[in-house]
């Protein structure tokens, strides 16, 4: 069966590349419209690459994205869209440096306080939309934007003097944390520190790979995600499904903003990075949800993040960045079902053919009856 | 003179032959009937004449001349216009609103329009009034609205898809005068339909088909609705001959009471909420309005071990109801289940399979597959906790794969590997790897919905000599099949299930696939015996089928 794994791996593929060739080439137009060079910038950002301070830059950014982009991903492989992991890990973020801020632990529970308070303040803000989508029907994308607009502001409620904040100049923080919840990174000597906690992302796309893939619940997920009624029928229990994902995908979001957080800031603060959720939904698609495929977009993401600055100092605009990432959204939905079709029919064509010339599995007992596909 | 003509109409979906060699003539100025159970192919036919699908092989020619459509805006430039049977109207809009919709050029959208919708509403005998809004309109006055859209745009060769399942039978007499006034302004209408005796009151002419292709033509008035049933289920397939008996007295399943009450969708519950502005509905349907329909009612009965019980009756009947109530999809409102002396009523999905209640779904694609899946993940589907597929918690993907490999071999799917998708595989080994997958967990109970639909004649053998294989061995089979013969060969006892209730039992070893098809439309009660149902029939020959819940929209 060799020749089936080449032909997944080929179709694996080509999605992607389809996308981002698109994705470039139109980037490419825009630049010729506004008169500009249409290949310089790319040599810019590529070159910017070869920097180690921008790569542990790169790095950093990505694991903030590529835990994001898991979140969603795991939603997805079930049809939910969970758009609320914006909100789940900004104050799942929030609420981690709280409670960092006014608990002192030994590092090796600290830190892992930190984390479970992360997991399930996420757990619990995706919770609330999986509840009314199990009782009420409520669909999930409507609930969870709600949701994110309610946690901006909760989170204004305890950035107040009189609740968690504290006011350090004009910005609002959370107060600084403990040092036994900081979590050391690793040093790159001039080119900076990469976070403890890109381990952790690691991890996270690991477990992701295993639980989806060897075990009887990830199966369940997938099933109802390829098809609710035969999921149900099988005797899956979609509800609690619906629940589960939710709460599993907004734990796993409230992760998202703590290796900035236990690795650098120590604080929430307005500076704290926002819209990753977002972010991380088209990073999701263009890594076909798959650990390893979003680990390739969540570097292409935060390449373009932290490679564009550069471009202002030749006369460029550093949005060029945002354009190209919109265009690869798009082009990628567009060329992920084209090639998914494609590739159906492809199979269905072979099979036909490979059973009309007789190689067939278990040959013994074939007569003349029916051939298939054809 | 011939409106349409559709000569060897060959269609084929990955996997699936949907229509094979059809030849289909309507002549001008009739109603001309196709008839087929579920899944026979009328659909796919009916689509292919008005555009929405291209045919692989064969010519379609209207009017005498040989066309080719891409689209349905080519099928209407040449007058062929679709009722659909769900219905394509905007609620929010007025039936003006709805009947320009999208025809904004023929006549404007004001006074031309308006003028012009009267004057087709006069002609035909529809009774419209343009200014209404949609939402306020009962069922059969949507689908004169429908009849009215299709003829603004000129249409003249209406299809209708099944236009009576949804009407009560006022409704249908109404809807058969207005087909009488088109047919007498020379429009030809095609009218789409499995039920028989509507089918013969109202067509010029019938067209059989089965398991995709036309099979006979019939002239209603000549035809009774038992010949009609013969040509529609066929009898020439291999009859299984019912070997010695095995039935044991240990029940494996009992059923007492099961009752269920219609929830949403379309069924007559439902339409019956007050309608002020379209008198006519509000009329019709004032008797059901009080009582919600009951799709199972009051269902008893007990399966023993080496027992098939095979049900009969026309689709749409409760089938689907009672089969989600075993497997546990949708609880009845009352009644219990016991399995081997244990109450289940209360059981989910899973618990019943792990504890040997064996399915095979009615629709496999919606139900029975994850079609972009491999094989060997179809095989874990169902079974994901139980033994070769999970070791605790984790999924045993080497046992799964040997075993599908094991499937594959002694249930002849043929397939180049188990890598594959499950959807490019034929119907025929789609079905062998579903019945396959159901038989390895050793079922004590299995529940066989149409287990040979779709299949061929080859693999159809295969699947009965499974099912008897097991039966020797004490599995008791719910049995629920279209095809009579398939029910009577296989069954040991019969019950024939009409508008929710198991309203006849017979036995299949005198009963005639004739008589059960009779009896299937509700007219005979009780227990069905020859000479007795014979005398029935001839009551019966007007008998309706009934007029209740949309058929499952299979494929």
């Amino acid at each position: 069966m060799k020749k089936f794994d080449k032909e997944r791996l080929l179709l694996a593929v080509a999605g992607p590349v389809i996308a981002l060739v698109v994705a470039v080439a139109l980037t490419s137009v825009v630049l010729i419209a506004s008169g500009k060079n249409p290949i310089e910038p790319y040599s810019i950002m590529f070159e910017q690459a070869t920097f180690s301070d921008i790569q542990v830059l790169i790095i950093n950014q990505a694991s903030l994205y590529y835990i994001a982009a898991l979140a969603v991903a795991i939603g997805f492989r079930m049809n939910l869209f969970n758009i609320g992991v914006d909100g789940q890990y900004q104050l799942a973020a929030m609420m981690a440096a709280v409670v960092g801020a006014h608990v002192a632990l030994p590092a090796a529970l600290q830190v892992p306080l930190l984390i479970l308070t992360a997991v399930f303040t996420g757990a619990f803000w995706a919770g609330i939309a999986g509840v009314l989508k199990v009782t009420r029907g409520v669909s999930e994308v409507v609930a969870t934007i709600m949701l994110n607009a309610i946690a901006t502001s909760v989170i204004a409620y305890l950035w107040l003097p009189s609740v968690f904040g504290v006011k350090v100049g004009n910005n609002n923080t959370t107060g600084e944390m403990h040092k036994s919840g900081w979590v050391p990174g690793f040093s790159m000597g001039e080119a900076g520190e990469i976070y403890g906690l890109v381990i952790l992302a690691v991890v996270l796309g690991i477990g992701y790979w295993v639980v989806l893939n060897r075990t009887r619940f990830g199966f369940d997920l997938r099933a109802s995600g390829a098809s609710e009624s035969a999921a149900s029928a099988s005797g899956v229990d979609p509800k609690r499904m619906v629940l589960t994902a939710m709460l599993v995908s907004g734990g796993m979001a409230g992760l998202a903003g703590l290796p900035i957080l236990l690795g650098d800031t120590h604080t929430y603060s307005l500076n704290f990075p926002t819209g990753i959720g977002f972010l991380g939904i088209g990073i999701a698609l263009l890594g076909r949800n798959s650990p390893v495929g979003i680990a390739f977009a969540a570097l292409l993401w935060a390449w373009l993040d932290k490679a564009s600055p550069e471009l202002d100092f030749h006369g460029y605009d550093k949005e060029i960045a945002v354009i190209m990432q919109g265009l690869i959204v798009i082009a990628v939905v567009v060329s992920y079902e084209a090639v998914r079709e494609w590739g159906l029919r492809r199979q269905q064509r072979r099979v036909g053919a490979e059973l009309a010339a007789g190689h067939v599995l278990g040959a013994a007992n074939n007569t003349e009856k029916e051939v298939a596909g054809r | 003179m011939t409106a349409v003509e559709l000569a060897g109409i060959t269609k084929r979906f990955p996997g699936v032959v949907a229509n094979h060699d059809i030849h289909l003539s309507v002549r001008k100025g009739t109603v001309h009937a196709l008839v087929g159970e579920n899944g026979a192919g009328k659909s796919t036919l009916m689509k292919i004449l008005y555009g929405m699908q291209k045919p692989d092989e064969g010519t379609i020619a209207v009017d005498g001349e040989q066309v080719t459509f891409s689209s349905p805006a080519d099928a209407i430039v040449r007058g062929i216009g679709m009722v659909h049977q769900h219905f394509m109207l905007a609620d929010n809009l007025t039936v003006l609103e709805n009947v320009v919709l999208g025809s904004e050029k023929l006549y404007g959208i004001g006074a031309k329009a308006r003028r012009k919708i009267a004057e087709i509403s006069e002609r035909y005998g529809l009774g419209v009034r343009p200014d209404v809004l949609v939402e306020n309109l009962g069922v059969a006055d949507r689908q004169r609205v429908e009849i009215l859209k299709v003829l603004y745009r000129g249409a003249r060769i209406l299809i209708l898809d099944e236009p009576t399942a949804v009407l009560v039978p006022q409704e249908v007499d109404a809807l058969f005068d207005n087909l009488r006034e088109l047919k007498s302004e020379g429009l030809s209408v095609i009218f789409i339909s499995h039920k028989l005796g509507e089918v013969l009151s109202v067509a010029d002419d019938i067209t059989v088909i089965r398991r995709g292709t036309t099979v006979g033509t019939a002239v209603p008035a000549e035809t009774t609705p038992r010949q009609l049933a013969e040509l529609m289920v066929g009898s020439e397939l291999p009859t299984p001959e019912t070997a010695e008996s095995t039935v044991t007295d240990q029940p494996v399943i009992q059923v007492k009471g099961l009752t269920a009450f219609a929830s949403g969708g379309a069924s007559l519950g439902d339409l019956a909420e007050p309608t002020p502005d379209s008198g006519l509905v509000a009329e019709d349907t004032a008797e059901t309005a009080g009582a919600v329909k009951r799709v199972l009612d009051d269902v008893t009965f007990t399966i023993h071990a080496g027992e098939v019980m095979g049900i009969a009756g026309v689709e749409g009947n409760g089938q689907t109801e009672l089969i989600d109530a075993l497997i546990g999809l949708k609880r009845a409102d009352s009644g219990s289940v016991t399995f081997l002396g244990e109450d289940i009523t209360a059981w989910a999905t899973r618990k019943r399979r792990e504890q040997g209640i064996g399915y095979i779904p009615e629709d496999r694609h919606r139900h029975g597959l994850l079609l972009e899946a491999p094989l060997w993940e179809n095989r874990i589907l169902g079974h994901v906790t139980e033994k070769p597929n999970a070791k605790g918690v984790w999924l045993d993907i080497k046992g799964a794969q040997e075993d599908t490999k094991r499937i594959v071999k002694e249930y002849d799917v043929r397939t180049p590997g188990i890598d594959v998708t499950a959807a490019s595989l034929s119907g025929g080994n789609q079905q062998k790897l579903i019945v396959g997958r159901e038989m390895s967990h050793n079922p004590k109970f299995l529940i066989a919905a149409h287990p040979t639909r779709g299949v061929d004649v080859g693999a159809q053998a295969q699947i009965w000599d499974q099912i008897r294989a097991a039966r020797r061995e004490g599995l008791a089979v719910l049995l629920i099949s279209a095809d009579l013969d398939e029910l009577i060969g296989l069954s040991d006892t019969l019950r024939v299930i009409y508008n929710g209730r198991l309203v006849a039992d017979a036995d299949p070893a005198t009963i005639t696939p004739e008589e059960l098809g009779s009896a299937m439309t509700g007219a005979a009660s009780g227990h069905l015996e020859n000479e007795e149902l014979a005398a029935q029939a001839e009551l019966e020959e007007h008998a309706e089928t009934p007029a209740d819940a949309p058929e499952d929209e299979a494929r």
